[in-house]
């Protein structure tokens, strides 16, 4: 039985017993952190194939779950999440902080979010997150000679703590009127009878989970974060944990309240549409770009929620779509900055990249990919993402707010087009340093994959998004 | 050959050499460009004169030819054609001749400038737009071509695109040429509503049963054909740069001097009066119109003399002489002398073309000065430039002696003009005497605005210096030395209008910088068109408005039966009237500009009422600018900042993006950077949403 279940959690135990034995081979050789970081990825890769080949099915009473969305949900994650190593450690390393901590905290943190993605009750749910934030919280404060990456880390863990109590008294809530932490037992509670304070729980929850995807109204923290937080640490803030946290929304609201829908889709409609419209509106005057794109994933992850607030199978696998294209985008554009510096000072602001195509011309080349994918112009990736979430929505019947997306997007497109501008037709604004190959490297990629590849990634990505989106409970 | 062979070539020479010259021109250099229009121009001219000495002493009859449909849409049907009558192939010879003599003439002329092959594909592309207007069987393509020209006439007056001035006086042309281009197209409109046809052919007999067809409008009777003829004479107006929509013409000199004795003389701005001619058996039958068509063709007249008088710029004096004399021919076809007009037509081409380019041949002798108080004393310097206009002057102030009926070109046609006008007068029409008297007052003052040209610049005391002429070829080379060349002629950039020239350097006082005559390939169209200037008038006048006139025009011009009556018997005074008022103004040229030179310059200076008024032609251009323009901006104005940028850009996308900026600059205001701010918002929003959440489920 138990052997059994192990078996549904492999991915997990290779993880956890990975982290610490590279947290004691660090602490016996801390000179050797890229060993560490090598090792990390690697463990990350096994993970990743290790989802991807587990046996389907619950395990641990109904605690883990294990089906096409975990596995599918899990690989995207381990991926991202090896990615940000090589992009972070040398950057680390290049500003004096030698660390092998980074490399362990990022496993830990994939742990985290791969438990979020399987999770099949409020106690699994509530573990996965803690440990994913807790992770987060530390790299954000990674650079901690730096007083801002140190005000970042704070800040994050201050309103953390409070978005953890919000999700943890709504879990109570919901375990008080269910009687049940798992979410096959709520979804019968909730079926039967529309009980009030066991949606007053679900709101909680939904707030909680809110604010780790950092959609409006509990988007406060994102920019102040993401200009605080060291560039590589962000690339990796920006992806996976949305994905991540996007899933978990998905396993809650499908899994434990699938009969609640007509009840909950009001609620992320409002959620989603308000957290475009801020993305849209405040990126509008922003100029330092790790805030304007704070706020670019703030109007994204208000796509994600428009594609889940359709309440429907499709909606699901939008969001999933979604989710995927938005991380490859995101990594990539950060890959970028994290890529470029001027006489070692990194560049942050629309005015350091002017004439940034004469200057490095592959690199811009490659943001401007990434704005216009973000911009959602066709044929870039961001188009078919924004695609299928409009065309989950309009199934579903929301077209205001499928307008008001639109629009949205239409607002944002002045700073994305603006950044190209700089880039492209500003005089230059003098030499910048030779970039670090593997930041470079993973721009470049990452943007060829936003266009061309994607054209043929879709073909299979869209069956593998849409299986596991018919792993959710909802029709 | 078969005619209709010979006058598609000539159609269509024009056009093949414009082809080459104007997307080719680059390729095959200057030279060929020049040759190729040149010698399409020439032989078109040959084979022009061919055709027309066939029709006036062979056999030739009226034919028509079609090359292809244009526009068949339901009962609207166009050819593409070519109609040989006495009207088109008298206005074969004109445009054909003069317009070959003008490419020659540009070989000098244009020497130095830059854009050869573009000013010689513009020159064939208006003479084939002419031609297709000249020989078109149906309104369509008499259209067609009437809209070819002013396109030509826009792009030459523009030709030397660099300037200012030039850019301004061809738009000018083409918007003043628009209103007059409205009403001929709802002329057209109007025939074809009211006939179902446009096809003169078929259009011409059903004139005489739509007599008396017209409506009682707004307390007024209006007549079906007078309408359509008024509205179509609006497009003359135009075109001919009559009285109202003549202010276009004087500031198209900004042109080179080539197109001005072409297009602005000879050829285009006669359209109007061909156009009138052509349609003589619809004007027949309008006695409105024709009523309009003389009082508006003898105000013209008189008008462009009174003006023509005070002028300084010797190519402005000339322009407005042109409209002077195509008011003589307007008032000939109102007055029903639609032969008289013709003929005036035809020699005004050969003297007034040869006045302009003697103009352009002094002009270019004197390093660009168009100014003639810096002329004077030229005959020394320009001994054939002086003969030439001489003999064109004599030609325009119709000199001749009246018992032996011989005389230049101008002595024929402008005295059947004004006897015409003096039998419409005694023929019931009082408008008759109206222009017979306008046209022996003004038959004086051109022969005093002419004779004042010619001896204000070949006689009297020199009004240059050396220093002035070497200051002009000085600026003129630092202004182009893009093409450089020591012998430098005729570069036509810095022709300036009434303005006095910059402040001469002294000190440069080296070199022979004397007016010098022009190159060979000028001199010989000049002397070509003296000839017609001597001749013209006296080689044709039996064919044109002799008594045999019927068998020259074979049916081209109808005459309503009862204009017929009136004979070649006017008192003596009326057969005089002309010449002496012609020599009258000689005579008082000759007094102020030569016997006591510095009279004309004094009456200048004393800015009396008459002068002014004069000088500042009319006031029309400044009367245009308090109305029209004013208004048109004003409406503009309205539509642009009221409507537009207020209402359209200001509610719509400046509106739309102030207020997008200033939402984002609000949510960033939010953005303090205090925790328990952000946490304040956090708790604010979960109460929010389940507010919301209870008001919605309980909905």
């Amino acid at each position: 039985m138990i052997s059994a279940d192990l078996a549904h959690a492999y991915p997990e135990l290779i993880l956890a017993i990975g982290a610490l034995a590279l947290l004691v081979a660090g602490a016996f050789a801390p000179k050797q952190t890229t060993l560490v970081g090598g090792g990390a990825v690697v463990l990350l890769l096994v993970a990743a194939f290790a989802a991807a080949t587990q046996p389907l099915g619950v395990a641990f009473s109904g605690a883990l779950v294990t089906d096409a969305a975990a596995a599918f949900s899990k690989v995207a994650i381990y991926l991202a999440s090896a990615v940000a190593i090589p992009l972070g450690q040398p950057w680390f390393e290049r500003r004096g902080v030698k660390t092998f901590e980074f490399p362990v905290l990022i496993v830990l943190a994939a742990l985290g979010m791969g438990m979020m993605a399987s999770s099949g009750d409020l106690i699994s749910l509530y573990v996965g997150v803690e440990l994913h934030s807790l992770a987060l919280y530390v790299l954000a404060a990674m650079h901690r000679d730096n007083a801002k990456a140190s005000e970042a880390g704070l800040k994050y863990f201050v309103l953390g703590a409070l978005s953890s109590g919000l999700l943890l008294y709504g879990s109570s809530l919901i375990y008080g009127f269910a009687g049940s932490t798992l979410y096959s037992d709520i979804a019968v509670a909730a079926g039967q009878q529309a009980n009030t304070g066991l949606l007053f729980g679900l709101i909680f929850v939904i707030c909680g989970l809110a604010f780790k995807v950092s959609a409006a109204p509990f988007h406060m923290w994102t920019p102040d974060v993401y200009e605080g937080a060291p560039t590589p640490v962000v690339a990796f803030f920006a992806a996976a944990p949305k994905l991540a946290a996007m899933v978990l929304f998905a396993r809650v609201l499908g899994d434990a309240f699938p009969a609640a829908a007509g009840q909950w889709q009001q609620v992320l409609v409002v959620i989603a549409l308000a957290s475009v419209a801020v993305g849209a509106f405040a990126g509008l005057v922003q100029s330092n770009l790790k805030r304007l794109w704070a706020y670019s994933s703030i109007a994204n992850v208000g796509y994600a929620v428009l594609g889940l607030a359709s309440g429907t199978s499709e909606g699901v696998q939008a969001m999933l779509m979604f989710m995927v294209l938005y991380m490859i985008d995101v990594t990539g554009f950060f890959a970028c900055l994290t890529a470029l510096s001027r006489q070692g000072r990194s560049m942050e602001t629309i005015e350091d990249m002017a004439g940034l195509i004469k200057e490095r011309p592959a690199l811009a080349l490659a943001m401007t990919v990434f704005a216009l994918s973000a911009l959602g112009l066709p044929p870039f990736s961001g188009f078919w993402a924004k695609f299928y979430v409009f065309k989950a929505a309009l199934d579903a019947g929301l077209w205001g707010p499928a307008v008001i997306g639109l629009v949205g997007s239409v607002v944002a497109a002045f700073y994305y087009l603006r950044l190209i501008k700089a880039m492209w037709f500003d005089s230059s604004a003098g030499a910048t340093d030779r970039p670090p190959v593997e930041a470079k490297t993973v721009a470049v990629g990452l943007a060829l994959f936003a266009f061309p590849l994607v054209l043929v990634a879709l073909t299979w990505l869209d069956p593998a998004v849409a299986k596991a989106a018919h792993a959710f409970g909802l029709a | 050959m078969d005619p209709k062979v010979l006058v598609t070539i000539i159609l269509f020479g024009p056009l093949i050499g414009a082809i080459t010259a104007g997307l080719f021109g680059r390729r095959i250099g200057d030279k060929a460009s020049m040759g190729v229009t040149t010698g399409f121009l020439f032989l078109s001219a040959i084979l022009s004169w061919v055709v027309f000495s066939q029709w006036t002493w062979g056999h030739l009859e009226p034919f028509t030819v079609t090359y292809a449909p244009f526009i068949h849409v339901g009962d609207f049907i166009s050819n593409w054609a070519f109609r040989l009558d006495g009207l088109s192939a008298v206005m074969l010879v004109v445009v054909t001749t003069v317009s070959s003599l003008v490419h020659l003439y540009s070989w000098g002329y244009m020497a130095d400038d830059p854009s050869k092959p573009r000013f010689f594909a513009y020159l064939s592309l208006f003479t084939f737009a002419m031609l297709s207007l000249i020989s078109a069987a149906d309104f369509m393509q008499l259209f067609f071509g009437w809209e070819g020209v002013g396109l030509a006439s826009y792009l030459l007056i523009g030709f030397w695109h660099h300037k200012d001035t030039a850019n301004a006086a061809s738009i000018k042309a083409f918007v003043v040429n628009r209103v007059g281009d409205f009403g001929f197209a709802l002329g057209i409109m109007t025939c074809f509503w009211a006939f179902g046809t446009i096809e003169f052919a078929k259009l011409f007999p059903l004139i005489e049963a739509s007599v008396g067809k017209g409506w009682d409008f707004a307390g007024g009777y209006f007549s079906l054909i007078d309408l359509a003829c008024a509205l179509l004479f609006v497009g003359a107006m135009g075109k001919s740069a009559q009285f109202f929509l003549h202010t276009w013409l004087p500031d198209a000199m900004e042109g080179p001097t080539p197109v001005s004795a072409l297009i602005h003389a000879a050829t285009m701005v006669t359209a109007g009066v061909y156009m009138v001619c052509l349609l003589s058996p619809m004007f027949e039958y309008a006695p409105v119109a024709k009523t309009i068509v003389t009082v508006i063709g003898a105000v013209t007249a008189l008008f462009a003399a009174t003006v023509g008088l005070t002028q300084n710029d010797i190519k402005r004096v000339i322009a407005y002489s042109t409209c002077s004399q195509l008011g003589y021919m307007f008032f000939a076809a109102g007055v029903g002398a639609y032969q008289a007009a013709m003929f005036h037509l035809f020699t005004h081409a050969f003297f007034k073309a040869l006045l302009f380019l003697g103009a352009g041949s002094v002009i270019h002798g004197m390093a660009h000065e168009q100014d003639m108080r810096r002329y004077g004393a030229l005959q020394k310097y320009l001994p054939i430039t002086y003969a030439v206009m001489t003999i064109g002057t004599i030609a325009i102030t119709g000199l001749g002696i009246p018992f032996l009926d011989w005389g230049f070109a101008g002595f024929y046609s402008k005295d059947a003009i004004i006897h015409a006008a003096y039998s419409a007068g005694g023929a019931g029409h009082p408008v008759g005497y109206f222009a017979f008297f306008i046209g022996v007052l003004v038959a004086g003052l051109t022969a005093f605005y002419s004779w004042r040209v010619a001896f204000f610049t070949f006689n009297g005391h020199a009004r240059w210096t050396p220093e002035d002429l070497e200051q002009h070829w000085h600026n003129r080379d630092h202004a182009h030395d893009a093409v450089h060349d020591d012998h430098a002629h005729g570069h036509a950039q810095h022709e300036t209008h009434d303005e006095p020239l910059p402040e001469a350097h002294h000190g440069h006082g080296h070199g022979d910088h004397l007016p010098h005559e022009s190159p060979w390939t000028m001199r010989i169209p000049l002397l070509v068109l003296s000839v017609g200037a001597i001749a013209a008038g006296f080689a044709f006048h039996h064919q044109f408005i002799g008594e045999h006139n019927g068998e020259f025009w074979k049916g081209a011009i109808f005459n309503a039966p009862a204009e017929h009556a009136a004979g070649h018997h006017y008192p003596l005074w009326v057969v005089l009237a002309p010449i002496v008022a012609s020599v009258g103004g000689l005579l008082i040229a000759a007094y102020m500009y030569i016997w006591r030179e510095g009279l004309g310059a004094k009456l200048a200076a004393n800015n009396g009422l008459l002068y002014v008024f004069f000088y500042n032609k009319w006031f029309f251009d400044e009367l245009y600018q308090a109305t029209f323009v004013r208004a048109a901006k004003f409406l503009g104005d309205l539509f642009w900042k009221g409507g537009d940028q207020k209402l359209i850009d200001g509610l719509g996308p400046d509106g739309v993006s102030a207020l997008s900026v200033q939402v984002g600059k609000g949510a960033g205001r939010l953005q303090s950077g205090y925790v328990y701010h952000y946490a304040f918002v956090m708790l604010l929003g979960v109460a929010g949403l389940l507010t919301f959440a209870l008001w919605a489920w309980a909905a």
